[in-house]
């Protein structure tokens, strides 16, 4: 594979195909869109949790334009600064999880032999055991109060199928001239690992980072909508565990924005990481270009 | 090592499994908050006027576990414990695990199989049709309906359902099994309510999975329409519909039977969402329950048996695929 020095130049190029692929483009609108409300948003639009019963799930209105939830409080001020939770979760496990895929993935290729063996059995053992209850299971026991932890517990249980697939890339890439030509110079397996092989897997790891992303949004707004990890009250998860389980929102008619707005706000995210990372493989396998 | 045979090979790996998720429940048991045993003995001294030994040994039994011994013994007795079929009483509902899950069970089977059937019978159909007619409205229809429903996580769908149709138009209801009103048994009133309150959360269940069959079943029926052999069956003129069917369809459906087996598997665990939204008495119900409210004893009877539920579809699923593809050998 040949790789332009000039990161830059290949940025922009890797715009350009996005720009034109009009799936990819609509994904990485989204995808600014979300990270911009997570940085920037609660710094722009101050969050004002004091309570008035008497404005309580009021529908969208100037004032408010998604409306007020169950103690008269804004849901778009919620929605903004929950995000930063929501996409700190879904980003850390995706970097956690594929950081620990590649470690196991490429070492288990490359060393080969007993160790590869060891680490099979490993990587079956965890894809056998059902993650979802040992997610929950694990969050709710250590009593996970911050998103880092909460993604690192994600991240242990999303790393197995990533590994698998690495490896086998790995054992195609070993015949390959190059990986045998750093052997037969006896360049050190760390070299070989990262500077060699890792690059010619990068696009097919950054369609699984986002997948990962994708996973964690889904597990860890779950186990929130059951309330079993309680996080901050904005948390997308924790809103609709409110609106569901505890304020009776989803049967008062004039609360449906309380409901609908966190799960839209998850539905577009979720689609606009679909789109984008179809949109990544386009730029990477030119074959799809059309 | 090296000589096993991949039967010998997938025990070896399902048996590490079972001892993993096994030392795992019982990590888990020791982590039980405060001194549970010594909290249930001074209650049985007091209920059936025990000395505080005899109480003890009671305790120690309706939990499976004993503190009191050894590490290595009180790992050696839950384990012994367990084999003899016993999982411990639930802390919550102080009745056995066992119970609780030969209760729940049954419905959980009833919704996923239920689901299961629908969404595999109509993604494959869907997807077959979309590979047969690659130029038609059908094929980027499947695609977007895969891509969409991959972008809504199966509880949220669920809770548009709940809203939807059980709060505000009330045509199925809110949560359970079956109405208080009528007898389980093997009587009409009841199968017509059990099938009532099962509509939502299948639903749900199949909503999501349906494009993933569809999809798979695609891709299968593209590569099989590329062999040769349906290119002769052309050539000898047979009917479109002999060779969709017997040709194209039988071959194609054979890899998805596995995923279809270990998706049975895959069942029990994944029901903790939609049957906690429909309140669905299901395994996944009181998992979700159980962990909301540490009960601990429950918890590693639930785990224990999706485990084992998932290293036997997983079996099952290399067995049936042996069987059905002659070229893959076990032994």
């Amino acid at each position: 594979m040949i790789m332009p020095r000039n990161t830059g130049k290949r940025l922009l190029e890797s715009f350009t195909i996005i720009k034109h692929n009009r799936r990819a483009f609509f994904g990485l609108c989204v995808l600014v869109f979300f990270i911009l409300m997570a940085t920037a948003g609660p710094v722009v639009i101050p969050l004002d949790m004091s309570q008035d019963f008497l404005m309580r799930f009021q529908g969208p209105s100037w004032a408010h334009i998604l409306g007020t939830d169950f103690a008269g409080r804004d849901i778009f001020q919620q929605l903004v600064h929950g995000s930063t939770d929501v996409l700190t979760i879904a980003f850390a496990t995706a970097f956690f999880g594929s950081f620990i895929a590649v470690l196991v993935g490429l070492s288990a290729g490359l060393v080969g032999g007993k160790f590869d063996m060891l680490m099979m059995r490993i990587i079956d053992i965890f894809l056998t055991v059902p993650n979802f209850p040992i997610m929950i299971i694990f969050a709710s026991i250590f009593r996970i109060n911050d998103p880092i932890s909460f993604a690192l517990v994600l991240a242990a249980w999303s790393w197995p199928g990533l590994a698998r697939a690495l490896r086998a890339q790995v054992l195609s890439l070993k015949h390959k001239e190059f990986v045998e030509v750093s052997r037969v110079m006896a360049m050190p397996y760390r070299h070989i690992m990262f500077k060699e092989a890792l690059p010619g897997l990068m696009p097919y790891l950054m369609i699984n980072f986002i997948d990962m992303a994708r996973g964690a949004i889904t597990a860890s707004v779950g186990i929130m909508l059951l309330g079993l990890v309680p996080l901050s009250v904005t948390n997308w998860g924790m809103m609709l565990n409110f609106a569901t389980f505890q304020t009776g929102a989803i049967y008062v008619p004039s609360a449906l924005s309380y409901l609908l707005s966190p799960m839209l706000a998850i539905i577009l995210f979720q689609y606009g990481l679909i789109c984008f990372a179809s949109g990544v493989e386009e730029i990477f396998d030119p074959r799809l270009r059309s | 090592m090296n000589r096993l045979t991949p039967l010998q090979k997938k025990i070896f790996t399902s048996l590490i499994t079972v001892f993993v998720a096994l030392s795992f429940t019982f990590a888990l048991m020791r982590l039980m908050p405060g001194d549970i045993v010594d909290e249930w003995a001074r209650e049985l001294q007091v209920q059936q006027g025990l000395t505080y030994q005899e109480a003890y040994k009671i305790a120690t039994t309706r939990l499976n576990y004993d503190p009191s011994v050894p590490l290595p013994l009180q790992y050696a007795r839950y384990i012994g414990g367990l084999l003899k079929g016993n999982l411990g009483m639930s802390l919550n509902y102080r009745i056995p695990v066992s119970t609780i899950i030969l209760k729940a069970l049954p419905w959980t089977l009833f919704v996923a199989s239920l689901a299961l059937l629908v969404s595999f019978t109509v993604g494959v159909f869907l997807g077959m049709l979309a590979a047969w007619k690659r130029k038609g409205f059908l094929d980027p229809c499947v695609t977007f309906y895969a891509s969409l429903t991959q972008a809504i996580p199966n509880f949220l769908f669920a809770l548009i359902l709940l809203v939807v149709f059980a709060v505000r138009l009330r045509w199925f209801p809110l949560r359970g099994a079956y109405d208080i009103d009528v007898v389980p048994g093997f009587n009409l009133a009841f199968f017509l309510s059990a099938f009532h309150h099962a509509v939502l959360p299948v639903v749900a269940f199949t909503f999501q999975t349906l494009g993933g069959w569809a999809l798979s079943m695609r891709a299968s029926a593209m590569s099989v329409l590329g062999e040769d052999f349906v290119m002769v069956a052309r050539a000898k003129g047979l009917k479109e519909r002999r060779i969709a069917v017997q040709y194209v369809g039988r071959n194609a459906i054979t890899p998805l039977i596995t995923s279809l087996a270990i998706a049975i598997g895959g069942m029990l665990g994944g029901a903790i969402f939609i049957e906690t939204i429909f309140g669905y008495p299901g395994v996944g119900f009181f998992f979700g329950t159980a962990i909301a409210t540490r009960d601990f004893t429950l918890i590693q009877g639930l785990f224990l048996i999706t485990t084992l539920a998932i290293i036997i579809a997983n079996f099952a699923a290399d067995i049936v695929y042996s069987k059905l593809d002659k070229r893959v050998k076990l032994e």
